[in-house]
């Protein structure tokens, strides 16, 4: 009966399947391959030596998904209860930055936090270090703000927030006002409404929310590139060089990629399910 | 012995400028089944969202027991809600629903100090298990409410409300999305709770068979004024004025003259009435229930009249009957084909008159007789899937 129909999805599973699926599956290969073409397990018992860049990797992604949570809950919160011409100007906002290239957007971090860059510049001019040397004895020109791991977190905020703020304001805005009033009538005050009826509702946007700002930090690239020099090497950087650069070795990038992977949907699994409850409840 | 709960004084409320409450004076006794009667947009969810908290009048005041209650929150006032569509949490099951109020510590004043009250977990469970059986709702404590059908989601929507043990429960059209058949069986239900915990209970419905069949004391209201407060009998029997009678029931309005205490004309006829206290010659709504009027042969009748269609309703039949021009409804169980000349006989007691009023000539004349039946299909709709 469906299948008329289902001749209009034939191009895009057809996408799927060459850009997505047959990725995967030569990944896969030659994360098992060596150079030569037999099957080996070497790729992953070299990870070890790895081991720092994953844990430095997955502590920044997780330590920016916080923050983007602790800023963009709230945020959405308080949009969610504006009037219907402030939520839309408010989203639009939000959204803006994204309109703009996410490299470009990074560079400009660069600028403004290099030693020379414009917070330092800012800072100097308003006479904040001489301030300091002349209290503390010391002898400093600049904050060093660039090239530390802070800077990487930053820049992941900085792009991924909206991706939080987004799904959190949609279920928190779709939310029916009589639950509130009825929590209330029931005897709950603001703190009550809030903790017994708006969070545990909200869970499922929160839910997507971690997972599109986890996952796109775990494995980004560009950022610690641009924002944490050489020092601050995370995975994705890690995975590029042994596809572009200098250590080419595409077999140990494609055992690492696969590792990743896993641990990632390993990690959305667990938390979906953990939230399976509730994402029923806001159908509803 | 009933002593009065909540009053409303020269209550007014305004959105964006327009007055939606005109002065309401309204008070409200322990252990009565009050009912705010009237169509779409009359005021009467306002007036129960102003008891509830939810809204502050822009003028007037709000008594509980004497003391003004305007700026309190609803969480600090001794009533709770039955919402319109519920209301229930989607993430608690039926316990915790119900048990939602009953978690909530309360500050007590004692000894001057301020002090959080919790409820021990036994007693919550007792009394929320009590509850559920009221609404015959036992055994369904661990159900998801999202597994529930209409009517058991109701009387959860009823139980979380009721087991706060409020003085008034407030109900905001609380039957409005149940089928025909359920609402039937739910009124008698709810009649049967309010009964049997003694508290007051504050509807609001746009059906009028729901207010007569429940209510202790019904208040019809209109464009934001209270139109007529009585018992069910008083206001179908005696309304006030052109709309009351038109929405209570149906009615046949005619123009008429008070010539005198007891005497009305209408139709150059003049008919022995029970009605007194006019000015002499007082012009005057005649308001003649359908039911109540007996079809007698042509040389008998007090006025004949040519019947213009006839519609069988299973008990009765609706006739419209043309007088002069005007069309009247009679209800009777006797077939009077279209066509036919017959007599009507009115004897005093089916006689109602009332004052001219902004109503008068709005309603009760049945020349549009099947529009009026597609009008009233449309409303009960609308009411019926939110407002």
């Amino acid at each position: 009966m469906g299948n008329k129909r289902a001749a209009f999805a034939v191009p895009y599973v057809g996408w799927l399947a060459l850009f997505v699926l047959a990725p995967i599956v030569m990944v896969v290969i030659y994360a098992f391959s060596s150079a030569g073409g037999g099957f080996t397990l070497e790729n992953f018992s070299r990870m070890g030596s790895y081991a720092v860049v994953f844990t430095r990797s997955f502590k920044l992604a997780v330590i920016a998904t916080v923050i983007c949570l602790l800023i963009g809950y709230p945020v959405a919160y308080m949009i969610s209860r504006e009037t219907a011409r402030f939520q839309r100007i408010a989203m639009m906002l939000v959204m803006l930055p994204m309109w703009m290239n996410f490299l470009l957007r990074t560079y400009a971090w660069m600028s403004i936090l290099e030693n020379t860059g414009l917070l330092n510049r800012f800072f100097a001019a308003i006479g904040l270090f001489r301030l300091i040397n002349g209290v503390f004895g010391t002898d400093i020109e600049y904050f060093r703000m660039i090239n530390t791991q802070g800077a990487v977190v930053l820049g992941m905020v900085y792009n991924y927030l909206p991706f939080m703020i987004l799904p959190i304001y949609s279920v928190i805005e779709k939310l029916d006002v009589s639950l509130v009033e009825a929590a209330r009538d029931l005897g709950a005050n603001s703190v009550g409404v809030f903790r017994k009826v708006i969070l545990p509702l909200s869970l499922p946007g929160v839910l997507s929310g971690v997972t599109m700002v986890f996952v796109p930090s775990v494995s980004t690239f560009a950022i610690s590139k641009l924002l944490g020099g050489n020092n601050e090497l995370l995975l994705g950087d890690l995975i590029e060089q042994q596809f572009l650069g200098t250590a080419y070795n595409p077999y140990l990038g494609s055992a690492i990629a696969l590792v990743m992977m896993v641990i990632v949907v390993v990690c959305m699994a667990v938390m979906n399910r953990f939230g399976e409850g509730e994402e029923q409840a806001v159908m509803l | 012995m009933s002593k009065e709960l909540i009053r409303l004084a020269d209550c007014c409320m305004a959105f964006d400028g327009e007055l939606v409450l005109d002065h309401i004076n309204l008070y409200f006794n322990d252990s009565e089944f009050l009912t705010l009667l009237g169509p779409s947009g009359c005021g009467k969810t306002t007036t129960l969202r102003i008891i509830g908290g939810f809204i502050t009048p822009t003028s007037g005041e709000v008594l509980f027991d004497g003391v003004r209650m305007n700026d309190i929150p609803p969480h600090l006032r001794q009533v709770n809600t039955v919402f319109q569509r519920y209301a229930l949490f989607p993430h608690l099951n039926v316990f915790e629903n119900v048990a939602f109020g009953l978690r909530i510590p309360k500050t007590a004043e004692e000894g001057g100090r301020k002090k959080k009250i919790k409820i021990p977990e036994a007693e919550i469970r007792q009394r929320v298990l009590e509850m559920l059986a009221v609404v015959s709702l036992k055994g369904f404590e661990n159900r998801k409410v999202t597994e529930l059908s209409g009517g058991q989601q109701q009387r959860v929507a009823i139980a979380r409300a009721l087991v706060n043990r409020p003085k008034v429960l407030l109900l905001d059209e609380p039957l409005g999305a149940l089928d025909l058949r359920l609402r039937k069986d739910m009124q008698s239900e709810l009649k049967r709770i309010q009964q049997q915990l003694g508290i007051t209970f504050i509807y609001v419905t746009h059906d009028q068979e729901e207010a007569l069949a429940m209510s202790d004391t019904i208040v019809v209201m209109d464009q934001g004024k209270i139109q007529q407060i009585g018992t069910p009998e008083d206001i179908y029997n005696e309304p006030k004025n052109a709309f009351v009678a038109d929405f209570i029931g149906e009615s046949n309005i005619l123009d008429g003259i008070m010539h005198e205490d007891y005497v009305v004309e209408f139709f150059n006829r003049r008919f022995k009435c029970l009605d007194k206290g006019f000015a002499p010659k007082e012009p005057v709504d005649v308001v003649i229930r359908p039911e109540d009027i007996d079809i007698v042969p042509v040389e008998k009748g007090q006025l004949k009249g040519t019947v213009t269609s006839v519609t069988f309703k299973g008990v009765h039949y609706d006739t419209i009957v043309d007088f002069k021009g005007f069309k009247w409804l009679i209800q009777t169980t006797d077939y009077h084909p279209e066509g036919e000349t017959i007599g009507i006989i009115l004897n005093p007691d089916d006689i109602h008159i009332m004052h001219k009023s902004q109503y008068s000539g709005m309603f009760g004349d049945y020349s549009s007789y099947s529009e009026e039946y597609d009008e009233m299909d449309a409303a009960e709709e609308e009411g019926g899937y939110g407002e």
